[in-house]
């Protein structure tokens, strides 16, 4: 087993003890409380104050959790909050692109499809909601893996099956791929998941910055590109979407 | 800031059409092109003015403040002027009644809203020996408290000298189709009077067979005729709009809310039916050019009439706590965080457990129409956890609209194809789901959320030749998703028959004084 680190399991008796007392409590208490000198609590205190887990009342100087604490036990973001708040943006882009639409989000080694909008023409379609994707070769997994860093670290270690001969699985080119869609804010897939279909996909964040899910379109190739690349009018309207989305869960102008 | 609203560059240029849509929480105006996208939003919201328990009024100057304020707002928005704007349209709160003065365009006493009860007693009265289907032949509806003409009698009773000086011919009646289009066209100088069809079918007052003003229903009620206006299609220039900046503007149509949903679902053939999923549902199946009467708790009511072609009618079944519900599970029962949290908890198990909860907070609705009925949740054992209960919730919307879909085929022989949905309930997936299950029919989502407000655009820009003919506006309409049923017939009748002995134990709960 790893050895144990000594300063983390202090500031974790550091918030315990705030956790437990009905009143705030001075440097000098929480010191003594520990056993540990008075400058070692200061130095736990101060970086706890920093992430934002302790904060200091003005006018005593004592010590209390901080907001930050609920927050983390909060953060999680129910799918089906998303998907509302989702709505009315991925109809408008499946107008606007004549594409289908889907959302996605992180669940266990793949992407699980949250909402899905059907191309706006008459053909038979059937609802998607519920079904997975692979993390490394869809757009929508691109994005997850790299922004999220569970994801990356599912997409790294689990198996990168070989969809197409266009399918990347080869861990550093994975990785550049990655690199690069952190550098342009989207992912694409020409091709690397089914034969004759490609996507782009960009991330939706909410209010913390966290990546949350991402959004994409998936069409016939001929229509999605344009020879080698992808139509720059479809990424835009991607991007603005993933934009939209994520203004409405609360996400600060990016 | 980097990125503005793209939405006007995204949308192909001009002309477009506006529509207001009137509703009972605030106003608003939605400016679409011509593929029916949304180009532009604006929306305020008015005081609900509650003088007593069970009363609810609205400032219908406060109203016509706003609707000026969100025609204008949204056309800024959408970066266009009037030049740009082929017609407006106007879509409202159906029922709620306005008397004002002809002369200076001022209101005599708030609006009574749809919701307020204060004429349950005089319905009772008017239906004397008769009871609450005293008018339905006529009318299509029931005598209940929502509809127009008890409230302008009640009116009429309790404002002083109101009932002379209507019988003078100085005072008008108008439900906010009326008010808005009045105050649009000049008001005081030279507001055409008018309403259109199904605003009319909400009166009472109208005779479904000829489509005018009944003389005979009007003298039973009490209301001087001399107060009502010319009713029209939905579909047609009324008048021009008076004023700097709409002055010009064709005013070119109106409809009820629910039926402006069934317009903007495009449900044209007989057998389409449409279903508003919010607070509570609205479902609406058009019947063909024969009003159909309904034996089982449903109301008959006009869909639409452009210009001068035959008028479509309707058949209309309520649900009244859908949405609310899981509202109430979220803040009197503290069982989920946020309403779309529902399908999360509901997901979490396989079925009901075996519960049902029937939600007749109020009494039940149609088909039914017991108003001595309470809530009840039925089945618990052991076994059953809040995530069952949750499903409970989500079955009880699903089995009511299957409850309505029934008598509406019982009603009219018609079989329904498939469900078009809209509201804000249609992002629960799982609901929807189970709603085909349940119906056994596909329940179809279209593209476009804002079904209301496209109604009435659609008939406006008929109206004006912007938009061919019904078979365009069809094309217009995009599926978005579909859910098609997946359960087996066996298990559906099974629960079914568990929920209608649920549904059994609800009535006589409360009991009544009469």
């Amino acid at each position: 087993m790893a050895r144990t680190i000594q300063s983390l399991e202090r500031g974790a008796a550091v918030l315990r003890l705030l956790a437990g007392g009905e009143r705030r409590l001075g440097l000098s208490e929480i010191a003594s409380a520990l056993g540990l000198a008075k400058g070692t609590a200061h130095g736990l205190i101060r970086t706890l104050q920093n992430e934002g887990f302790v904060e200091q009342d003005p006018p005593t100087g004592k010590y209390q959790l901080g907001a930050e604490l609920l927050r983390l036990g909060n953060s999680y973001l129910d799918v089906h909050e998303l998907r509302s708040r989702a709505l009315v943006w991925t109809d408008d882009l499946a107008r606007s692109s004549g594409e289908s639409v889907y959302l996605g989000v992180l669940h266990l080694q793949g992407v699980l499809v949250v909402h899905h909008v059907f191309r706006p023409d008459d053909s038979r379609q059937v609802l998607e909601v519920g079904a997975m994707q692979p993390l490394h070769s869809t757009a929508l997994g691109k994005v997850l893996s790299a922004y999220d860093p569970v994801a990356l670290s599912e997409a790294v270690d689990g198996e990168r099956a070989d969809f197409t001969e266009r399918t990347i699985t080869g861990l550093e080119e994975f990785e550049s791929v990655l690199d690069l869609t952190r550098a342009r804010g989207w992912a694409a897939d020409v091709e690397e998941t089914w034969d004759g279909l490609a996507s782009v996909a960009a991330p939706i964040f909410d209010r913390r910055r966290m990546p949350v899910g991402a959004v994409g379109i998936t069409g016939a190739v001929e229509r999605v590109c344009e020879g080698e690349e992808l139509q720059p009018r479809l990424v835009a309207a991607v991007r603005d979407t993933a934009r939209a989305v994520s203004r409405d869960l609360g996400a600060l102008r990016f | 800031m980097s990125d503005t609203q793209t939405t006007a560059s995204a949308h192909g240029g001009g002309p477009f059409i506006a529509a207001i849509d009137q509703g009972t929480t605030s106003s608003r105006c939605i400016v679409f092109d011509k593929d029916g996208r949304i180009v532009a939003v604006d929306q305020k919201e008015h005081e609900q003015i509650l003088p007593k328990p069970g009363w609810v009024e609205h400032d219908a100057a406060e109203i016509w403040t706003n609707v000026q304020q969100v025609v204008t707002g949204a056309m800024r928005k959408a970066g266009v002027t009037k030049k740009d704007v082929l017609a407006l349209g106007i879509t409202n709160q159906r029922e709620t009644t306005l008397l004002w003065e002809k002369a200076t365009g001022k209101p005599v006493h708030n609006a009574l809203v749809w919701q307020d009860t204060r004429t349950d007693t005089l319905c009772r009265e008017l239906g004397r020996n008769v009871g609450q289907d005293r008018f339905r032949r006529e009318t299509g509806l029931p005598l209940a408290s929502y509809f127009a003409g008890p409230k302008i009698r009640w009116l009429l009773d309790n404002v002083e000298g109101l009932r002379e000086r209507a019988e003078n011919g100085e005072i008008l009646f108008g439900t906010m189709d009326s008010w808005v289009i009045w105050n649009l066209t000049g008001g005081p100088n030279g507001g055409v009077h008018v309403t259109d069809v199904t605003n009319a079918s909400r009166t009472m007052l109208m005779n479904l067979h000829t489509m005018a003003w009944d003389e005979k229903i009007c003298a039973s009620i009490g209301i001087p005729m001399q107060l009502l206006p010319e009713i029209r299609s939905s579909s047609e220039v009324y008048g021009e709009a008076t004023g700097d900046e709409l002055g010009g503007l064709p005013v070119a149509s109106a409809l009820g809310d629910q039926q402006a949903a069934l317009f903007g679902q495009t449900c044209f053939e007989q057998g389409e039916a449409k279903s508003t999923y919010g607070t509570g549902t609205f479902l609406l199946m058009n019947t063909g050019h024969e009003p159909v009467n309904s034996y089982n708790g449903l109301l008959t009511t006009v869909g639409y009439r452009i210009g001068n072609e035959k008028p479509v009618f309707a058949l209309e079944g309520s649900i009244a706590v859908t949405g609310s519900l899981v509202q109430w599970m979220r803040d009197q029962m503290g069982m989920i965080n946020s309403a779309a949290e529902i399908e999360t908890l509901a997901s979490s198990v396989e079925d009901n457990g075996g519960a049902y909860f029937v939600p007749a907070f109020s009494g039940l609705f149609a088909p039914y129409w017991r108003s001595d009925a309470r809530g009840v949740i039925a089945g618990l054992t052991r076994y059953v956890t809040k995530a069952h209960l949750a499903r409970a919730v989500l079955e009880a919307t699903a089995w009511q609209t299957r409850e309505i879909v029934d008598a509406m085929q019982k009603d009219s022989d018609v079989e329904l194809m498939a469900l078009k949905v809209d509201g804000g309930m249609t992002a629960n997936n799982l609901l929807m789901q189970t709603i085909s299950d349940f119906v056994d029919a596909p329940v179809v989502r279209p593209m476009v959320a804002e079904t209301t407000c496209l109604g009435a655009a659609y008939a406006a820009g008929l109206a004006v030749g912007f938009w061919s003919g019904t078979d365009e506006l069809r094309a217009n309409w995009k599926r978005a998703a579909e859910w098609t049923p997946r359960m087996d017939a066996e298990t559906r009748e099974r629960e079914y028959k568990d929920w209608l002995k649920a549904v059994d134990r609800t009535m006589g709960w409360i009991e009544e004084e009469s």
